[in-house]
């Protein structure tokens, strides 16, 4: 386990092999970590991450017709599968999607002709020997250079980026708006799903999250901040207004409040490794989808019920907006998300155990096991136990990653990056 | 979390009042906690921040509350009392501060300074054009929530909102008046159409004040019709207050 204080971390993503993990923080930054190689030597240092480049991805900038600023906080970052020695990743801000390519160089040619070892020219004519350049060794450098620039798409807030199974498309998604890109094209973008209303009086829905199945190339979901799923094919028409699948549960009478929308609200959906489930997070629950049934989720699991008495006070303070997100583990049998105080919920849907963990440098040194925390929701306060009351809001952990195939997670708290891993020993 | 207190019902004598204010005092009433959340709501979607664009998902979420409380409201005839004039002090500053365009004769007479106006005038001379739009049309907001929506997500298209504006107070004072005819029309009997124009033409003119502020200013100084009524005169006065603020801002 190891601390790096950064800017706020606004998103974390593990490549698809597990080596890289991407972070993006508010102030645009990009910080990709490397996994340390199994060395003889240093047989305890296996495993660990390694800062191995940063860069800025995006800058603040001005948009002159509205007058508005536009944050370089990245949002989201999806790393492209690996094709070549460089690797690419898509990061983006509320309006922009760049493409990076991250490469390393650890040799560099010596010996022109034409210039000298500092790269000033030579006088040809001086010249009387000719020679090969040749490559030499050097310092590792992993430089990141943008290669396409994907801007001018988008009237509202980007708030999800999905690579396509295809490898050569892409969607972005805003709050009204759904684009389909191809990597090499940046002056255009196809629109694929548009809720806007002919009349803005008449909005009453955004869009939240949105992802590409992962197998099947035409097939994507989005969520809604009224609690539903849609899932479009693409081939059926160019413009996905209807959707093939549309998933929703039923409202509980009993639970019904002036609270109830925004809590259904969903802040992220995710598609399972093996494409058969969706996961959907609201504010107070994870649910999970059969694709096949769209009436109501197979498994609901109460992330922190606790607070559904507070969702008053959660209002005033604005808390009640957060948008915490989701995981799979690589094998889609265990699911995480974070909660406030620093705490993250892990739940086993086989065994249908669930866990709660702080990630807090006071509590947690390096090589330490976490212990369990449980919140006290009323009555006798056990020694270990937080009450409702106690917990800090301000604390909140919104983003989380996991390993593809590792029991390995990256957990977002403020500007501190956490990674546990399972004790194998 | 909402209890479900006395309901609030409208009295008529004095005594009445004060034992009824007394007793809300002591239990929160679901109306009034209803209403706080109303107002908590309104003053939310105020307060986005205007150097970054706000969170639509927020405002929309925010929004959808607003109408939900207002149609409770509606349904079981809560609006019809807040818009009583005979109830306490409470809820009538709760009226003119959500009302400031539409003041008729009784609270002139009164000689209320009103809380929500001087808020309001605040609002104005620190904000850019935008927030200065939104502050005002939801100042009215609560009879008005379309009109609320189309300032606070459609910036882009100011001219759409001047419409919308018109037509979203003329369908929400249609329907408080067909609800309850006693105490809106006492509200809005002094109320005639030179008021329409002037919230749309000041709409229009805080909206063209990025601009310039000569067309604002041209088509405010030619407004209707009937300006001979009293009550409008006293208002317009208030309202030349509003825009020089603007203008100077």
């Amino acid at each position: 386990v190891f601390f790096f204080p950064a800017d706020i971390i606004s998103t974390v993503e593990f490549n698809h092999t597990g080596e890289l993990l991407a972070t993006g923080d508010k102030g645009g930054r990009v910080v990709i970590f490397q996994r340390e190689q199994e060395s003889k030597n240093q047989p305890h240092r296996r495993g660990e991450y390694n800062v191995y480049s940063t860069f800025q991805s995006h800058e603040p900038e001005f948009d002159y017709l509205k007058s508005l600023e536009i944050e370089e906080k990245i949002n989201k970052i999806r790393w492209l599968p690996q094709q070549n020695a460089a690797y690419f990743l898509l990061s983006t801000n509320d309006k922009t999607v760049k493409l990076w390519k991250v490469s390393e160089r650890d040799k560099r040619p010596e010996g022109y002709n034409l210039k000298d070892e500092d790269g000033r020219l030579r006088d040809p004519s001086m010249i009387t020997v000719l020679r090969v350049p040749v490559l030499r060794p050097m310092d590792l450098m992993v430089e990141a250079t943008p290669r396409r620039v994907f801007a001018n798409a988008h009237t509202y807030h980007i708030n999800s980026i999905s690579v396509n199974s295809d490898y050569e498309t892409y969607m972005s998604a805003d709050d009204l708006r759904i684009n389909l890109w191809n990597f090499e094209i940046t002056n255009q973008s196809f629109n694929i799903v548009d809720i806007k209303p002919a009349n803005m009086e008449e909005l009453t829905e955004v869009i939240t999250a949105a992802e590409f199945h992962p197998h099947h190339c035409n097939t994507f979901v989005y969520s809604s901040s009224k609690g539903t799923i849609r899932l479009c094919d693409m081939r059926t028409s160019a413009l996905c207004d209807r959707h093939a699948k549309f998933f929703e549960e039923p409202e509980d009478p009993s639970n019904r409040s002036f609270f109830s929308e925004i809590i259904s609200s969903i802040s992220d959906v995710k598609f399972s490794h093996s494409g058969r489930y969706i996961m959907t997070r609201d504010y107070l629950t994870v649910k999970v989808w059969d694709l096949n049934m769209e009436n109501r989720p197979i498994e609901t699991y109460q992330v922190h019920d606790y607070l559904r008495s507070k969702l008053c006070s959660l209002y005033e303070n604005d808390c009640i907006f957060d948008k915490f997100e989701c995981v799979w583990n690589g094998s889609d049998s265990v699911i995480m998300t974070g909660s406030y105080n620093n705490f993250f919920r892990m739940f086993d849907r086989n065994t249908k155990r669930d866990v709660t963990l702080e990630a807090s440098r006071e509590n947690s040194k390096p090589r330490a096991i976490l212990k369990p925390r449980k919140v006290c929701v009323g009555g006798k306060r056990r020694k270990d136990e937080i009450s409702v009351d106690s917990l800090d809001f301000s604390k909140k952990i919104l983003h989380t990653a996991w390993h593809p195939s590792e029991n390995i997670i990256a957990v977002a708290a403020t500007n501190n990056l956490y990674i546990f891993q399972d004790k194998v020993n | 979390m909402f209890v479900r207190g006395l309901k609030r019902k409208c009295f008529d004598g004095e005594e009445d009042i004060e034992g009824t204010l007394a007793g809300i005092k002591a239990i929160p009433s679901y109306n009034l906690q209803r209403q706080s959340l109303l107002d908590m709501s309104l003053v939310k979607l105020q307060l986005c921040h205007m150097l970054v664009e706000p969170n639509l998902c927020r405002s929309v979420l925010i929004a959808n509350t607003v109408r939900q409380i207002q149609e409770e409201m509606t349904q079981d005839g809560t609006w019809q009392m807040i818009n009583t004039q005979s109830t306490g002090q409470a809820s009538l500053d709760r009226l003119v501060s959500t009302d400031i365009l539409c003041r008729s004769s009784r609270e002139q007479a009164e000689g209320k300074h009103v809380p929500g106006y001087s808020t309001f005038n605040k609002d104005f001379e620190g904000d850019q054009a935008q927030d200065s739009s939104e502050t005002m049309s939801t100042a009215s907001s609560v009879q008005a929530p379309r009109n609320l929506q189309s300032n606070v997500w459609e910036m882009e298209n100011p001219q759409e909102n001047k419409g919308n504006f018109q037509k979203s107070l003329d369908q929400i004072f249609e329907t408080l008046e067909n609800k309850s005819p006693n105490s809106v029309e006492d509200l809005f009997s002094e109320v005639d159409n030179s008021y329409y124009d002037l919230d749309t033409m000041l709409t229009g003119m805080m909206n063209n004040t990025k601009m310039g502020h000569c067309d604002g200013l041209e088509t405010f100084s030619s407004p209707t019709t009937a300006t001979s009524n009293s009550n409008c005169k006293s208002d317009l006065n208030e309202l030349d207050h509003i825009v020089e603020i603007l203008v100077e801002s």
